[in-house]
């Protein structure tokens, strides 16, 4: 008998699946997170980090180091429980919503019939973190911080609802490895150049904005510069993280990457094809499973790293949004485009590809 | 074992979080049990085999709606030694709702221990025939539902209009973006190209 199918077998296999997802997740979170300072040095002519290790690959290690030993400094007047349980929140939250991630054909730790869903709830969720902390920390710029993200991160929400809805209507599906496998077959049959090949080819004019959209969106959400409303150095000196010191700190802004590689991660899944190359992958069909795997997860690390990119390059040369422009965004333009496209959208699927 | 574990578990935190949410002192801790509450409901949910139900609790009752709580009581400014003086006196009219719903519940509870739910048969089970249950609820909702689907959608709609009308003001005296006009702009338009004779002044 499979010894996965016992409940305790299922449940050291699962554990497995979940060291495993989150320790490459958080070694990966290391290495983009230096890669991160370091496009943005490179963009102000600056040379970055460069100390420790070669190139200063191990900054990462040496402040996880000096954020792990300092003194955990909790304001007088906090919610000590609360604050204290705000980065846990967020911490949790950004790891527990890659269980769904599908990294390659079968590799992930689970996969459930909602994961677009599940991801959609579990990033609807991390606004708490945030609130919890801004509130907890009983101190006027926090508390600023916290209402602004409040209100950024439920505006924004909503178009990325309507952006996805495109997606599952054009894959038929809310699994994500039914999504992706929905754009197997080259670079025209991903969803950003409206997905199903060159009959849906027409789509292309709804889904480029639509995929766009949803990068802004996500750099919203996830309190990404030009967005970084919350913590705007400038005008609320760190925004909600003001009062937090040492681990606490360490573990939002673990939380706040780990969700922005989730983000790229899902928009790749979404729109850019997930695991699959650009050109036609029939000569992977020989191969033996764990080699495809190993190649459908260099692919996808491969556009992840893309994406990381983008982002840290909208971080480096994009000016900050002001509040009410942020709300104008959100509310009157992607709201309305996503509106309509998932309207279109679903009428193609509908009187053009026929009805599911 | 697994499920019936994960069973009592989240329903004791249900219930524990429930109570809590009336009983904390401090209305941000009361919103934070709530959301808690709402969350561990979605997980039995999971456990029923409802999972599209169970992601909708989620999103729209813990992502938005507790989130529009937490944002309002944070900013109440609560004085609690008066809220508390007045507390003694809504404790008949109070008890006697809960007594009610509490008799209620437990008749309902004992009716399904001992007949099975509604149609006197077994749970339904969610996955029936194959479909996941989102195709389930989509077959039904837009076919045999759809008039009180759309009928919701209106009531929502002018729920929606009747707070934008109530809290809409123009404020003649505010100057506001206009992102048009701003990109419209050319040289032409913003500048003025302007002649002075030595020792007159300017009049723009």
């Amino acid at each position: 008998m499979d010894p996965t199918l016992t409940p305790i077998g299922w449940f050291l296999w699962t554990l497995l699946y979940v060291l495993i997802v989150l320790m490459g997740v958080m070694i990966s979170l290391a290495f983009l997170l230096w890669g991160d300072r370091k496009v943005w040095a490179g963009v102000q002519m600056r040379k970055g980090p460069n100390v420790v290790g070669p190139f200063g690959l191990f900054q990462s290690f040496a402040d996880f180091i000096k954020f792990f030993v300092k003194e955990v400094i909790i304001p007088s007047s906090a919610d000590k429980f609360v604050f204290l349980l705000a980065p846990l929140i967020s911490f949790t939250l950004a790891f527990g919503a890659w269980a769904v991630i599908p990294f390659a054909p079968g590799w992930v730790v689970s996969n459930i019939n909602v994961g677009v869903l599940y991801l959609f709830a579990i990033s609807s969720l991390g606004v708490y973190g945030i609130i919890m902390g801004g509130w907890a920390s009983n101190s006027k710029y926090p508390f600023l911080g916290a209402l602004r993200s409040a209100a950024q991160m439920v505006s924004y929400e909503v178009s990325i609802g309507f952006v996805i809805i495109t997606v599952i209507l054009l894959a038929g599906t809310m699994n994500l490895t039914g999504i992706v496998e929905a754009q197997n077959g080259g670079i025209w049959h991903w969803n950003f150049l409206g997905g199903g090949g060159l009959k849906n080819l027409p789509l292309v004019v709804i889904m480029v904005p639509m995929t766009v959209i949803f990068f802004i969106s996500f750099l919203a959400e996830t309190n990404r510069p030009p967005f970084d409303l919350p913590e705007a150095e400038s005008e609320l000196v760190a925004g909600y993280q003001v009062e937090y010191s040492s681990t606490p700190y360490l573990l939002f802004m673990i939380g706040e990457y780990a969700n922005i590689v989730l983000m790229c991660a899902l928009i790749n899944l979404l729109f850019l094809g997930g695991w699959h190359a650009p050109w036609p992958e029939g000569f992977t069909a020989g191969w033996p499973d764990l080699a495809r795997n190993f190649y459908f997860l260099l692919i996808f690390i491969i556009k992840i790293v893309f994406m990381f990119f983008m982002v840290a390059m909208a971080k480096a040369i994009v000016p900050r949004y002001r509040y009410d422009q942020l709300m104008r965004l959100g509310w009157k333009v992607f709201l309305p485009i996503s509106l309509v496209s998932v309207v279109v959208v679903a009428a193609w699927r509908v009187f053009v590809t026929g009805a599911v | 074992m697994i499920q019936a574990l994960a069973f009592y578990v989240m329903a004791a935190v249900t219930v524990l979080a429930a109570l809590a949410v009336v009983g904390a002192r401090n209305p941000v801790h009361s919103v934070l049990f709530l959301i808690t509450a709402f969350f561990s409901a979605a997980g039995l949910f999971v456990l029923l085999g409802a999972e599209f139900l169970a992601m909708l609790l989620v999103v729209v009752y813990v992502g938005a709606v507790a989130v529009l709580f937490l944002f309002v009581v944070m900013m109440l400014d609560i004085d609690f030694a008066k809220l508390k003086a007045g507390f003694a006196q809504y404790l008949p009219i109070g008890g006697l709702v809960g007594g009610i719903l509490a008799t209620e519940m437990i008749l309902v509870a004992l009716a399904v221990g001992r007949e099975g739910a509604a149609a006197k048969n077994a749970l339904p089970d969610a996955n029936a025939g194959g479909a996941s249950n989102i195709e389930a609820i989509g077959q039904v909702l837009y076919t045999d539902y759809s008039y009180f689907f759309e009928a919701a959608g209106l009531i929502l709609l002018v729920a929606m209009i009747g707070a934008i009308v109530l809290t809409l003001r123009h404020k003649p005296h505010v100057k506001r973006q206009d992102i048009g006009a701003q990109v419209a702009r050319t040289p032409k338009k913003g500048m003025e190209v302007v002649q002075i004779k030595p020792g007159s002044g300017v009049e723009l």
